[in-house]
Order: structure tokens, then C-alpha cells, then sequence
């Protein structure tokens, strides 16, 4: 327990203390400045498609960091030293879930507002899009992580992470530009839902590809 | 960067053991890629113990230090282990980018032990506020050594501890060695070199 606070306090102080966090916020916001040059000054336009723009940037965002997550820790004998000590794999990877998801999600959700005034999003859709992303960040955490575990061995393994996340990350982007429509209440149910599964077998995954990468 | 060591006074390292160990290997066969390394190793070592493995480049050294650490898993056999374990292998095991002490400290959190005791042990104390990636090679393997000696482990398992180290560190390392046996620890060590390790027992590894 106490390697697993210790871990995540580490992780933390890692992303904000040597600016890995500024990176996917940057991202965002580039991208939210950038859609409007790209389909026009339409003010309803914007509007309309804006939320969905933004969960594309998030789903992104989240994967921008995955070939930091594991490999340099695994690299670095930092992963055998936390299990010669008795920690579980399956602890560490708790506690990469816990620190990576700390390390984008508050930031991205702070990002939001000024990306929502960029796109012209009204205050209803604001709301429901930092709703949508409190339910739907930690499911693209552990998304990350788990692909981050598997490929963490592996050369050159950025591309070949997102090819792999991409198509898992379908659902939470579904349900979550789903949940920006103010008439369906069950999208953003289901994009906890789908969260809450990725969160609750991402230990277990990343775990099990730590102890397989050893062999 | 050419350091100039005082005169090596003798350190002992102060870290307090964490209880007693104990180390046996029963049977034990480790297989690598396909490959058979060693069959049946049998030894067990007690509360001061020290063994020393040896035999020539790639016949299982390290992969006996990472059975022992419960890195590997055994193709057959039992390995028993009491007690808490240290492991130095040619990992860092510290972030590069922290001052030395604060990567120490990292682990010392978790371990409970000292990082200005363990850096004095190993004469890096005037470097604690110097980034891990600035330190020379020889100075790395000395804060591996400090990890160890931090972590009020038992068992320590070090892999070629004396690579890169000059003559002061390798003395120093014999008497920190030396106390930690004193106190009951077990060592077991992979080393090319000797390590003036007194009434080691060979642990001989042969070529098959």
C-alpha cells in the first residue's frame, strides 16, 4: 500500500514537475484552435460538432504520453526493484493507472472551458462535456496503460500503441460525444460503464505484460 | 570528472536489519530461451552466510540472482526464500533525471532506511545533490551499492558488485560486507573479481 502511494506520488510529481503534463493540454488546445481554420468561422457549425472534436483531442491527448508510461520505468530496473520489495505487478499497475490518469485528465478538464470558448460550445454542453470527461478519462487511462504494459518491450512502439488503442477507444468515444445530446441521459451511463470495465481489468492486463516482458 | 577520495576511513553502514533471512535453493533448474542453463542446484544459506557463484560468461549467474530475487521462475525445483531481498544487477534502478539522494529516497520511503548513512557508506555523501545521469560509471555502481545498503533487506543479492569500482570502493565494499554478515544478513554474490569476502562458500556453475 505504502509503495503504491509512493509510486503514484513519484508519477505525479514526474508529469507536473518536468512539464508532461503541459503537453496534452497544449495538444488540445492546438487542436481546438485549429478546427476552426480548418471548416470555417461557422458559429452553429462549430457549435454543432465542436463536442465531438474535443473527445477526439482528449482520446489523443491520453495517448500522447503511452511511450513514457512503462518502458522507461521497465528499462530502468525500476519495475524489478518495486516487485523484489514484494509489490505486486499488478499494483504498479494500479498505481501507473492512478498517476497517468492524475496527469491528464484534471489538466484536460481545466482545458476544456477556454477549448469550448474557442469552439463556441454553450454553457449546457460545457457541463455535460466535463461531465462526460470526469466518466470517460480514467477509461482512456486505462486504455493507455494497459497498451503501454504490452508494448513496453517492444522498438519503436508509439505507432504500434496507437494502432492498438485507437480501435479499443471506439466505445468511450461513441458514448462520449453520445452523452453531449441533450436528450439521451443512458450515453453517458454507458460511457461510465465502459470506463469503469477498461479501469477495472487494466491492472490486471498491465500487470500480466510486466511479468511476461521479464521472462 | 576525476574525484579525489580522502584517505577511506572505514564506514560502517548504520541501515538497522528488518529481522532475519533465509535463502535455500532446492533442486532448482533454470532454462533461459529454450536453453537450459543449470539442472538441480541445491544450497541453502543461513543468517550470516556469504556464497559467492561462479563460473564463466553466460552460464546463469545473473539468471541464479533473478531466480533467488523471484524475477525467474524456476523450470523445476523449489527456491524458499525469509526475509526480506536487496538486489544490485546492472540496472540502475534510480531515477536518472532526481539528485542522487532523492532517488535514494524514493526507495528508502518505502524500505524505511537511511539515504545519508547508505551514501556515506559508500563515499558518494558530497554527491547527493548531483543528478543520477552526471555520475560516472563507477559512481553508479556505488549508488546501486547504496540502494542496497538503504533498503534494511536481509538477503542482498548483488551482480558483480565490484565492476567499475576502484580499489577505496572495493575495500569499502568488503567491510560493509563484512558488518552486514556480522549483523546476520546473507549475501550472495556473481562476481569475476574478488570480493574479499571471508569464508564464502562456491556456488560453482559449469559448463554443460
Amino acid at each position: 500500500m505504502k509503495a503504491l502511494w509512493a509510486l503514484v506520488a513519484r508519477d505525479v510529481r514526474l508529469s507536473y514537475g518536468r512539464g508532461g503534463v503541459v503537453l496534452p493540454v497544449v495538444f488540445f488546445l492546438l487542436v481546438a484552435t485549429l478546427y476552426p481554420f480548418g471548416v470555417g468561422p461557422d458559429g452553429p457549425l462549430l457549435a454543432k460538432t465542436g463536442g465531438g472534436v474535443l473527445w477526439i483531442a482528449a482520446l489523443l491527448a491520453a495517448l500522447l504520453p503511452i511511450d513514457r508510461l512503462i518502458a522507461p520505468d521497465m528499462d530502468q530496473g525500476m519495475l524489478d526493484q518495486l516487485t523484489v520489495r514484494g509489490v505486486g505487478d499488478e499494483v504498479t499497475g494500479l498505481a501507473k493507472l492512478i498517476a497517468h490518469w492524475l496527469g491528464f485528465g484534471p489538466p484536460l478538464m481545466i482545458a476544456v472551458v477556454p477549448a469550448a470558448a474557442l469552439l463556441r460550445l454553450d454553457g449546457e454542453t460545457l457541463w455535460r462535456l466535463e461531465l462526460g470527461l470526469l466518466a470517460g478519462t480514467p477509461g482512456l487511462a486505462a486504455l493507455a496503460v494497459m497498451i503501454a504494459a504490452i508494448t513496453a518491450g517492444l522498438r519503436g512502439a508509439g505507432p504500434i500503441a496507437g494502432l492498438l488503442m485507437l480501435p479499443l477507444a471506439i466505445p468511450l468515444l461513441i458514448f462520449g460525444a453520445g452523452s453531449l445530446d441533450p436528450q439521451s441521459m443512458g450515453a453517458l451511463k454507458l460511457l461510465a460503464a465502459c470506463s469503469m470495465l477498461a479501469v477495472s481489468i487494466a491492472p490486471f492486463v498491465a500487470g500480466a505484460a510486466i511479468r511476461a516482458a521479464r521472462e | 570528472m576525476h574525484e579525489v577520495l580522502p584517505p577511506q576511513p572505514i564506514r560502517p553502514y548504520v541501515a538497522g536489519m528488518m529481522g532475519q533471512g533465509q535463502l535455500s535453493f532446492d533442486g532448482v533448474s533454470c532454462q533461459r530461451g529454450g536453453r537450459m542453463l543449470f539442472e538441480r542446484l541445491d544450497f541453502t544459506l543461513e543468517p550470516g552466510d556469504a556464497a559467492a557463484v561462479s563460473g564463466p560468461n553466460g552460464i546463469g549467474k545473473s539468471s541464479l540472482l533473478r531466480l533467488a530475487a523471484g524475477l525467474l521462475e524456476p523450470a523445476a525445483g523449489a527456491i524458499r526464500r525469509e526475509g526480506r531481498i536487496a538486489l544490485a544487477d546492472d540496472a540502475l534502478g534510480l531515477d536518472r533525471h532526481l539528485p542522487l539522494a532523492n532517488a535514494l529516497q524514493f526507495w528508502a520511503g518505502i524500505d524505511g532506511g537511511s539515504v545519508a548513512n547508505a551514501l556515506a557508506a559508500v563515499a558518494l555523501d558530497h554527491l547527493g545533490q548531483v543528478p543520477v545521469r552526471m555520475l560516472s560509471t563507477g559512481q553508479r555502481k556505488r549508488a546501486v551499492l547504496a540502494r542496497v545498503f538503504a533498503s534494511r533487506a536481509p538477503i542482498w543479492l548483488l551482480d558483480e558488485p565490484g565492476n567499475g569500482l576502484d580499489t577505496a570502493s572495493l575495500k569499502n565494499l568488503s567491510v560493509v560486507i563484512a558488518d552486514h554478515r556480522a549483523r546476520g544478513g546473507i549475501i550472495l554474490a556473481a562476481s569475476h573479481q574478488p570480493l574479499g569476502i571471508e569464508s564464502a562458500s562456491d556456488i560453482s556453475l559449469e559448463a554443460r
